[in-house]
């Protein structure tokens, strides 16, 4: 499910190839990493905010309301300042054509 | 004591207020600074309508009774906006570049403009927004109660009714007034988008003044609390996992798909880069609005006596505890939830349920096209106005019919389902090039069906679905029970909805979309949706408007001529009452300029082109395949006029070719002329001087009267053959010619010509092959005799070589008899080739034999004879060839 997925494989592949060297220069491929960041980002939130599902319902073993709330509020936190600092280098000038890749 | 009129007061002066935040930002976008209505903090505040009363009053309510369940209403969209270069990104893109206006409109967009599934969206999210709508009717209503009748929570029906009615009014009207002040293609609503943000960041002061005042009034401190959140009935972690993932999902999902998030997240969006604001900064928005929660219901529940709607603490727990202050901006921070929610809820709603469903019937009754003319513009907007009090006059009924028993959470989640079974066809659509407009429509129609019968209908109450149906299934059959399909039961009601019908949903929709064939304009859009970020050239400005009509004019003259577009732009600026040359590009001058235009390059050209100038707006496809309809016309055309002017020019030439002939006959039969006058003359000039020497010279000897006599013979008989030759040539052309057929052998008629042509004393030497000459024939042996005469003296006559040889070859096959006459000599010349068989035609006055005759006769011999005579081309000296029907001479045999 990238943005270059379908292309990729369809006709505009062999223009794709010629457009994008295999390497890159050291700016753009930190831009890249940003990219790959900003994707990776919702997934680490989703693993997680998965986390309490392993938390036991029996009453004995239970999680305390105050340490799951730290917990998910604490997540929830960290993932805003990492959305923050990660707009920060997600610049306007990253909108060219293939910058899905 | 806050009296229900004081409120009432408030409650006014608030909306005022809106009314003054909405006009100003309207004037400000209408004089063209935007620039603080463009704000990212705008853009992220208005998102907070994801916030409704639902979540302001329902969210206490849902944690006071199932503890940590709402958090992930939440988490959801967090997940989402912090995933916003997934999904978003490309949403707003596509947005963006391709004017799209609502949930419905993407969807139909992407699927090859289909308005059926159009319609199909538009239903859904109308059954599915409705009892949304009435929630925040219901929880405005319940609100004004509380004031009301402090503690009494079940006051008289009528009272209640009243309320909501009222309520619903001032709604609608606020909408109708700043949600369709102008029609603009943009769909953009500035002055309602910044009344939104300003009650965002109401609702959200409201809910952590309450929670502050909750935790460091009421209960000490931070660690204070925590501490009895532990030791209340809340105190442990006790949630479900699969609701907790599914809930998480959902809410993600219906994030996406609600018309009020798609209206303000895709469709109110000025800018990509906004988005980036909005990552961090609405999940944190998300986060303080949900921080309280847990405190708030826990102090609740402490404080309040038992049987009270937790739904109300926010309201309920200031009031007890004497802070009036406090409690009416609690009451603003849940009116403005509600308000905001359903002020932009219409507005979408009434795009779709215009466009799509109002419009095209409209323009079918009227039989009007597609063209939008200053009327239909009026009628937009009219159906706009409509659509929206229907909305909302919907989720008033729906709100009187359910009598608003049920609790605010379990309402919404059930509209979160319903809405997000466009979930599959959007996605797919963005992601997937393979996704088909059957699938689509398969996938939403199977998914919306399920989520009836296993959600919505059991949701309404018992009088929706009988008793039977929902114990036993329909007819008895125990696996199609509403609440457990499959036979699969235990499973929560909510969670079994959204398992089945997601799942059938994606199902369907992948199966069909890989077994149907998608149409071109399908194909053309999913191909550009899918590659945005490869097609669009960044984001297209959507501020029109500005149109440069100096480029209008350029473009014009262009096309019009320099005068005549000069002429019609002086006379629209005229019309306009403007001073100057150049009339204001408003749409009245554009339309009149188009059908100008529209004469001269056609209506889909002259469109896309003012359209590129006006309103820097992407070509749709829809235009590009009308220009290619129009180009394809014109290269018909031109082909067509091609195939003409090849065949003008092929009988040009053929008119030329029979010119040149005519004039060259036309010298010969003068040459003719001269050369029979002579032919004529001569012998006549030697009779006449012969028969006046026998007359006037008695004294002449008998030899010499008997030699002059001869010659007057000779001459005479000179004449006769000269005369009957044209004669014979008249009778054979007219066709009064009559066949004396006998049989004969062909070498014996080649003989007799052969003694016939060579008594002249000039030597011409024949080769001949006489076993091929065998061969028996039926004809006119004379006529065909005659012919081979003249060949033969042709040859005798007009041969150059020095030892002149002809040779005569005879072949035969099944059908022709052929023989060939071919000499050595210099041949014929090219081009006098197609004269020589012409009457008087006469190669050149090398040898003057004959009249020019002979040819001409054997051809029309030859004609009689069903057969032929032809130079055969390809020999060095002159050859003849002479073809006879085999057919006539076998009958011989």
């Amino acid at each position: 499910m990238t943005d270059r997925g379908e292309s990729g494989r369809d006709a505009g592949a062999a223009p794709e190839r010629i457009k994008s060297p295999l390497f890159l220069h050291r700016d753009s491929y930190r831009r890249r990493r940003i990219m790959d960041a900003a994707r990776f980002l919702p997934v680490l939130g989703l693993l997680l905010w998965s986390v309490p599902l392993l938390w036991s319902a029996a009453p004995e073993g239970a999680v305390s309301s105050s340490a799951a709330l730290t917990y998910i509020f604490g997540v929830w936190a960290i993932l805003a300042l990492a959305a923050f600092v990660l707009s920060l280098y997600l610049g306007r000038g990253e909108d060219e054509p293939g910058s899905g890749g | 004591m806050i009296t229900l009129n004081v409120l009432i007061a408030v409650c006014l002066t608030y909306v005022a207020f809106l009314f003054a935040v909405a006009f100003v930002a309207e004037r400000s976008a209408l004089r063209g600074r935007v620039r603080w209505l463009k704000a990212p903090m705008v853009y992220t505040l208005s998102l907070s309508i994801y916030c409704t009363a639902w979540t302001f009053y329902g969210a206490v309510g849902s944690a006071a009774r199932s503890g940590f369940e709402y958090l992930t209403i939440y988490l959801g969209p967090s997940l989402v906006m912090v995933g916003w270069w997934w999904v978003l990104r490309k949403l707003v893109r596509i947005g963006r570049s391709q004017r799209i206006t609502s949930v419905a409109d993407l969807i139909s967009s992407r699927y090859g403009k289909s308005n059926l599934l159009a319609i199909c969206v538009t239903v859904l999210a109308v059954v599915g927004t409705t009892p949304y709508i009435a929630l925040q009717l219901q929880s405005v209503t319940l609100s004004f109660e509380v004031f009301a009748q402090p503690g009494v929570l079940s006051p008289e029906e009528g009272a209640r009714s009243y309320t909501a009615l009222w309520v619903a009014f001032g709604l609608a009207t606020f909408t109708v007034i700043f949600g369709t002040r102008n029609l603009d293609a943009n769909e953009r609503h500035h002055g309602v988008v910044m009344a939104i943000a300003v009650e965002a960041v109401v609702k959200l002061a409201a809910l952590m003044a309450v929670g502050i005042f909750v935790v460091w009034g009421l209960s000490g401190g931070a660690a204070q609390t925590l501490a009895r959140i532990d030791a209340s009935e809340l105190g442990q972690w006790r949630m479900d996992g699969g609701r907790w993932a599914g809930l998480t999902l959902l809410s993600a999902a219906a994030f996406l798909c609600l018309p009020r998030m798609f209206q303000v997240l895709i469709v109110e969006s000025d800018d990509e880069g906004h988005l980036r604001t909005a990552s961090w900064a609405f999940p944190l928005y998300l986060m303080l609005m949900s921080l309280f929660v847990v405190p708030i219901a826990v102090v609740g529940l402490d404080l309040m006596p038992s049987g009270s709607n937790p739904d109300l603490f926010v309201l309920t727990v200031p009031l007890a505890m004497g802070q009036e202050g406090l409690a009416v901006l609690s009451f603003l921070g849940g009116f403005s939830s509600a308000t905001s929610m359903v002020i932009v809820a219409a507005i979408a709603l009434s795009t779709m349920v215009s466009n799509h469903i109002v419009m095209p019937i409209w323009l079918r009754f009227t039989g009007g096209g597609a063209s939008v003319s200053g009327d239909v513009r009026h009628v937009v907007l009219l159906s706009r106005r409509l659509s929206i009090a229907g909305v909302v006059a919907l989720g008033y009924v729906y709100y009187s019919l359910s009598g608003g028993g049920t609790a605010l959470a379990t309402i919404g989640l059930v509209s979160f389902v319903g809405l997000a079974q466009v979930l599959p066809a959007m996605l797919g659509g963005i992601f997937w090039r393979g996704a088909t407009r059957t699938g689509a429509m398969g996938g939403l129609i199977t998914g919306f069906a399920i989520w009836l019968y296993t959600l919505f209908l059991p949701s309404i109450g018992t009088g929706a679905l009988p008793e039977a149906v929902m114990s036993q299934g329909p007819f008895g059959l125990g696996w199609l029970q509403p609440q457990a399909l499959f036979g699969i039961t235990g499973l929560d009601p909510l969670m079994h909805a959204l398992l089945w019908s997601m799942a059938l949903n994606v199902t369907v929709f992948v199966g069909l979309s890989l077994t149907s064939f998608p149409s071109p304009l399908e194909r053309l859009q999913g191909a550009q949706f899918v590659n945005i970020f490869d097609h669009s050239g960044g984001p297209r400005s959507w501020a029109g408007g500005v149109a440069q009509t100096e480029d209008l004019m350029i473009m014009a003259q262009r096309i019009l001529g320099a005068r005549e577009a000069q002429a019609l732009f002086e006379r629209e600026a005229r019309r306009q009452g403007a001073r100057g040359t150049l009339p204001d590009p408003n749409p009245g001058f554009l339309e009149t300029l188009e059908k100008e235009l529209s004469g001269s390059v056609g209506a889909a050209t002259a469109h896309a082109m003012v359209g590129q100038i006006v309103g820097g707006t992407s070509v749709s496809v829809e235009d590009l395949m009308a220009v290619a309809d129009e180009s394809a016309q014109l290269m018909e055309y031109s082909a067509r006029l091609e195939a003409q002017s090849d065949e003008l020019s092929r009988t040009a030439r053929q008119v030329r070719e029979a010119n040149l002939k005519l004039t060259r006959l036309s010298v010969q039969k003068d040459a003719f002329l001269t050369q029979i006058s002579h032919e004529l003359r001569t012998p006549m000039t030697s009779i006449r001087a012969f028969s006046e020497i026998l007359r006037d010279s008695p004294g002449l000897t008998a030899a010499e009267q008997s030699r002059y006599a001869s010659i007057i013979h000779d001459e005479a008989i000179r004449l006769t053959r000269l005369l009957d030759d044209l004669l014979d040539l008249s009778v054979l052309e007219n066709g009064q010619v009559n066949l004396n057929l006998r049989q004969g052998l062909l070498g014996q008629v080649l003989d007799r010509a052969a003694a016939a042509a060579n008594d002249g004393g000039l030597t011409l030497r024949i080769r001949r092959d006489p076993r091929a000459e065998e061969i028996m024939l039926i004809t006119d042996l004379d006529r065909l005799s005659q012919v081979f005469i003249n060949l033969i003296a042709n040859a005798r006559k007009y041969c150059d070589a020095t030892s002149p040889e002809l040779t005569i070859e005879v072949r035969e096959d099944a059908e022709l008899l052929v023989i060939d006459f071919i000499d050595n000599g210099t041949g014929v010349g090219i081009e006098a080739r197609d004269m020589i068989f012409e009457k008087f035609a006469r190669v050149s006055d090398r040898q003057a034999g004959g009249a020019g005759l002979g040819l001409a006769i054997s051809r029309q011999i030859m004609t009689r004879l069903g057969g032929e005579i032809a130079y055969l081309p390809g020999h060095a000296g002159a050859a003849f060839r002479v073809t006879l029907p085999r057919k006539l001479a076998m009958a011989a045999q």
